[in-house]
């Protein structure tokens, strides 16, 4: 799936972040293919939220580089030098990357149907009316079609994190970000949202990077796993050999503890 | 109650009109100057911060009756400028009342999660986007007591207006001092309720903007909570 020839869609290239003297990512560098589904899996606290945030563009790079398409995301050109991205640089490559949060972070002063066409209207220029309809068409796929007007606070997590799905695609992105989407659900809405997830990778051209520690999720959509310890990635492989022959006994580990837990 | 009665209530209602365009005008002030100074206080740009902050503490730091002295009797010796009694009034009263209401919107801007921001900002939206289509609508649930609080202490402050001539209640009742001496206490009782009338018709607006708000976010208004709660 995955060509190394192909220019990579998001690329980390020695990516160091700290937090005061907290050394999260020590040198994490990556390629993700377009329409690559990759799965970070690790200890809590390893660094995985962060490195999505990265490319969210809700924290900065310490050091290193992350490039979207080819194009740098942390940095721009500037009289022939890289030089860290400003405000201006950063909203222009935004657009391309969407993210989904563990708590939904739905807007609670808008209907669904408003939360899912706000930004499409504002920041795509898209008319009411186009924006409307995508909505809708979107809501039909996330199975939420008769809730349009809604509040959200009057949705379940489940419903509502189909809404956040619903949100963040009706962007077009070419990257989304998935940190642990159903950690904050009950369990029984775990497996609807998974599988319109499984659903949305197997139909769409996106690029994926999610967090998760539903393992079965993960070995069923993922391209590739990364196992993380410490910001830094201890194994990468494909979901079947990752999950079945592990190499290193932390991830070893960290399976065994992740499968007693649930 | 005293004979006079009548005349005297209908001389001290005279002043009502000047009392409530003195509020209404004062309000309207706090409001457009507690919501560019609360967001000036949270600018990136620390001039911006620095002159807020100094408006702030200027005003809330300093008595209201030298403010209003300042503006009315030193501004026409310093620079001839006459100000009308009530328009330097209403200046005054929004001046000051902005000061601490700029605390308040700064405060409820600062109570919207987090969250709510990176949710706007990971779809793109820009600063400016943020603040008003996502954080001001849900901080403006939170500003509603406190501001409603601070209408009703700057609708008493009006009585300040008195110390210039404007003919509010107050000055209406003191012009009656002279003939009235012995129904001073029926005076004062009748400013007393006048005020106490028009601090319930505050709070009862505040309630009714606070619940539309908070149906508007999805959120149960807080209810039982006797005339606006205390401050
Ligand atoms: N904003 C922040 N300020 C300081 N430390 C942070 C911040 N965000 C994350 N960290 C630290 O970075 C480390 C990695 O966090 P995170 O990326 O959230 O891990 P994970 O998602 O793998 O659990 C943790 O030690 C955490 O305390
Ligand atoms: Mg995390």
């Amino acid at each position: 799936m995955s060509n190394q020839s192909d220019p990579p869609m998001i690329r980390f290239d020695n990516v160091v972040k700290r937090f005061g003297d907290n050394t999260v990512l020590d040198g994490f560098t990556c390629r993700m293919a377009p329409g690559e589904f990759v799965t970070l899996i690790g200890p809590s606290g390893s660094g995985k939220t962060t490195i999505l945030r990265l490319v969210m563009t809700l924290e900065r790079v310490t050091d290193g580089l992350i490039e979207i398409d080819g194009s740098p995301l942390s940095h721009m050109h500037r009289g022939g030098k890289l030089v860290p991205a400003d405000e201006k640089h950063l909203a222009g490559v935004r657009t391309r990357i969407g993210m989904v949060f563990q708590q939904f972070n739905l807007f609670p002063n808008m209907t669904v149907l408003r939360n899912i066409t706000e930004a499409p209207v504002r920041v795509l220029g898209l008319t009411p009316a186009e924006a409307d309809e995508r909505a809708r068409d979107l809501l039909d796929l996330v199975g939420l079609a008769d809730k349009a007007d809604e509040h959200p606070s009057r949705l379940s997590g489940g419903q509502q994190q189909r809404v956040a799905i619903a949100r963040a695609l009706a962007m077009r992105p070419d990257v989304l970000l998935l940190d642990e989407v159903t950690s904050a659900l009950d369990p029984e809405l775990v497996a609807g949202v998974l599988g319109l997830l499984g659903h949305i990778a197997d139909t769409t051209d996106i690029t994926f990077l999610c967090v998760t520690h539903e393992m079965g999720f993960a070995r069923d959509v993922s391209d590739r796993v990364l196992m993380f310890d410490h910001g830094r990635v201890i194994e990468d492989a494909p979901p079947e050999r990752l999950f079945t022959d592990p190499r290193e006994e932390r991830t070893r580990e960290f399976l065994q503890a992740v499968v007693g837990r649930t | 109650m005293p004979d006079n009665a009548n005349r005297i209530v209908s001389t001290i209602l005279e002043g009502l009109p000047f009392t409530v365009i003195a509020a209404v005008g004062g309000i309207a002030l706090t409001i457009v100057l507690s919501l560019a100074a609360g967001l000036a206080l949270l600018s990136r740009s620390r001039a911006v911060r620095v002159i807020a902050r100094v408006y702030v503490e200027g005003l809330r730091g300093t008595s209201e009756v030298v403010q209003l002295f300042w503006l009315y009797f030193a501004l026409p010796a310093l620079v001839g400028l006459q100000l009308v009694p009530l328009y330097a009034g209403i200046l005054v009263l929004g001046l000051n009342h902005g000061a601490y209401g700029a605390e308040i919107v700064r405060g409820a801007v600062r109570a919207v999660p987090r969250s709510q921001v990176e949710g706007a900002l990971a779809l793109s939206f820009t600063p400016a986007q943020r603040m008003r289509r996502v954080v001001l609508p849900q901080a403006f649930v939170e500003m509603l007591p406190p501001f409603g609080n601070l209408f009703i202490q700057l609708l008493k402050s009006t009585a300040l207006l008195s110390f210039i001539q404007v003919t509010e209640i107050v000055q209406r009742g003191e012009q009656l001092r002279p003939t009235h001496g012995a129904d001073l206490p029926f005076i004062y009782v009748v400013e007393l309720l006048l005020y106490l009338v028009l601090a319930l018709v505050i709070t009862a607006v505040m309630r009714l903007l606070e619940r539309a708000a908070c149906r508007r976010i999805g959120r149960e208004p807080v209810r039982n909570r006797f005339l606006g709660g205390v401050g």
